[in-house]
């Protein structure tokens, strides 16, 4: 098998956060190597800088956020580069928090709302309101990036709860690890950031969770393997090689009886650089939304392979095409269907599943929002996937991407919906 | 952005190489807002300091916060210029390539600074340039198409020739010192189209 690798040496990106844990695992538990592969795992400071590396070819590949590289092969950013996805890492593991105070100012303004489970921004909007109503400048709320599902999920909770993200509120992108800080200073109200940092905050008392990502999209993807597609074009044995050791990495994450391993391994300082215990909340199925308060049982906060979470839907990738035109990111019309084909590669995903025996989703499409709870993909290997749900009962058909658009009062759409219709017949 | 005297933002975590680009920075004649702890509101500091170029390393975890600059400078882009004093920083030369921001490897030497931030600002102009013909031809296309179609408004409701309708345009504009597009634009919008 090795005698076939392009390259046996490679370099791989991550970024501290416990979703890069199939990456670790691969490389700790030996599956890098059963595949003929010398990994060296190399920990990045920026999303921006795994991008960029990645897209120079400093890194073979890396750890990154599901819409990353998406925008990237559109240049949207600093850097266009056609990339390639060919497995997503896991679904899940995001929360919005804000500042204790902030939440007792939403429990009056609308004491049922700020009760509800999941909630709504309904009475965040009635805060809003009142700020607007008072003259005084919009709230801040923080995210990760321009390009992540954390800004994406972020603005869909706060608009479907009548809240304009761009005139309502003032969203910056913040680093992971300065957000508790940012909250408990004051200069940010609230943000949308991955684990430890939500429980983090309500560890400490300075933050109350209102909502985990998963409630607004349920078992949406979060973090996938990219690289340059002039890479995967040139090393094709070797990309299958790394995506059949990060598979069966993530199979064996998900074993629940192997979760507290896996958060001893992240926690050390080559890794996540974080304590045990803290690593271990967002890893063991509970999430603890407010000091004091017993944890909440939430089993898919973390999915690493259950669900078919490794694949990578095409209709994952055209919805978030479909976000980055909603928001303004994206203004050239384009055949939305036709990016996501470029970019997420399930037949690549397929042929690595295929040789770990491993059964695969037939079809690379599929609706996305009509699934409350878990369902079975009829084919010839019945494939069991989880809820689909959005917050706000909508479904996004890949069929219609642009009647998908048109269903939105609140949006910042820099392009004719009309032309882009035109596009996407 | 006055090529003379620059107001520029350094975001260096390393107090020593910040205070000796800073000397150099000065010693050329601009003007230095150095932020030593990037990360927090990094975006709020730029909006408040409004420099003319931000010269930040690469390592810096406050970094993604100006990935947002992009999108919030749509209207008032500004260069970024990237170091790296990482080995590995030879293949990230190659990176120029990348629109507005320069790459530069093995950290930044008092010699080296300014021609760097020079040709940034150069690249940034010619991009900037190339940005501005593309917005004028876009808009000169939209007048034409405005000034067509009241023109032939005119050419109907008065019984006008393609010619005497331009000339009435024309003499409107003349006369209140408007454009052509401009009195075509608000012909159209009292008549409703």
């Amino acid at each position: 098998m090795s005698a076939a690798l392009e390259k046996r040496e490679l370099t791989l990106g991550f970024i501290p956060l416990t979703d890069c844990a199939p990456l670790v695992i691969a490389l700790e538990k030996g599956w890098f190597a059963k595949y003929g592969l010398e990994v060296r795992l190399s920990r990045q400071v920026s999303w921006a800088n795994i991008r960029d590396k990645v897209a120079v070819g400093v890194l073979d590949g890396a750890h990154m956020l599901a819409a990353m590289p998406i925008a990237t092969t559109l240049g949207l950013g600093e850097i266009k580069q056609p990339m390639v996805a060919a497995l997503s890492l896991d679904l899940n593991g995001n929360a919005i928090t804000v500042s204790p105070d902030l939440y007792q100012r939403m429990a009056e303004a609308d004491p049922e709302a700020a009760q509800a489970q999941p909630m709504t921004a309904r009475a965040l909007a009635r805060v809003v309101a009142q700020e607007r109503g008072a003259g005084r400048p919009p709230m801040n709320f923080a995210m990760v990036f321009p390009f992540s599902t954390h800004h994406y999920l972020l603005r869909y909770w706060l608009a479907a709860g009548g809240i304009d993200p761009d005139r309502d509120t003032r969203l910056l992108v913040v680093p992971p690890s300065y957000m508790v800080e940012c909250l408990n200073m004051g200069e940010i109200d609230g943000y949308c950031v991955g684990e430890p940092w939500n429980e983090q905050a309500v560890a400490v008392g300075v933050g109350r969770t209102l909502i985990t990502d998963y409630d607004i999209w349920n078992n949406h993807p979060e973090k996938v393997f990219g690289v340059t597609r002039d890479w995967a074009e040139r090393h094709p044995h070797t990309h299958r090689a790394v995506l059949m050791a990060l598979l069966e990495a993530a199979r064996w994450i998900d074993q629940p009886e192997h979760r507290l391993e896996v958060a001893e391994i992240l926690a050390r300082e080559d890794y996540v650089n974080a304590p045990a215990e803290v690593v271990k909340m967002s890893m063991t199925g509970s999430f603890q939304y407010q000091a004091g308060a017993a944890p909440r049982a939430c089993p898919d906060f973390n999915v690493f392979h259950r669900y078919a979470a490794n694949f990578p839907w095409r209709s994952h990738a055209m919805w978030f095409v479909t976000q980055m035109y909603r928001w303004g990111q994206l203004e050239e019309p384009r055949n939305i269907r036709e990016v996501a084909e470029q970019v997420y590669r399930p037949d690549l995903y397929r042929e690595a599943a295929h040789a770990l025996g491993l059964a695969s989703p037939a079809v690379d499409y599929k609706t996305e929002g009509g699934h409350a709870g878990p369902w079975t993909l009829d084919g010839p290997a019945p494939i069991a996937l989880g809820a689909d749900r959005y917050a706000d009962g909508r479904c996004f058909d890949p069929a219609d991407p642009v009647g998908y658009l048109r269903q939105f009062d609140i949006h910042r759409l820099r392009v004719s919906l009309d032309q882009l219709a035109g596009l996407n017949p | 952005m006055n090529a003379e005297r620059l107001k520029i933002m350094l975001v260096d975590q390393d107090a020593g190489r910040s205070a000796i680009l800073r000397q150099a920075l000065s010693d050329a004649g601009h003007t230095v807002v150095a932020r030593i702890e990037p990360g927090r509101s990094l975006l709020g500091e730029v909006q408040s300091c409004q420099p003319d170029i931000v010269i930040v390393d690469m390592e810096a975890p406050g970094r993604d916060t100006l990935e947002q600059m992009r999108e919030i400078g749509r209207d008032q882009p500004k260069p970024i210029i990237l170091f790296s004093n990482k080995r590995d920083g030879e293949y990230i030369r190659q990176a120029v390539q990348a629109g507005v921001s320069a790459y530069v490897v093995d950290g930044l030497s008092r010699e080296r600074i300014m021609p760097i931030v020079e040709v940034a600002i150069a690249r940034f102009r010619e991009f900037e340039a190339l940005r501005q013909e593309l917005h004028e031809t876009k808009s000169q296309l939209a007048d034409r198409k405005v000034i067509d179609k009241a023109k032939g408004v005119l050419m109907q409701r008065r019984g006008l020739s393609e010619d005497a309708a331009y000339q009435l345009l024309r003499k409107a504009a003349m006369d209140r010192n408007l454009k052509v597009a401009e009195v075509a634009r608000t012909l159209l919008a009292l008549e409703g189209l």
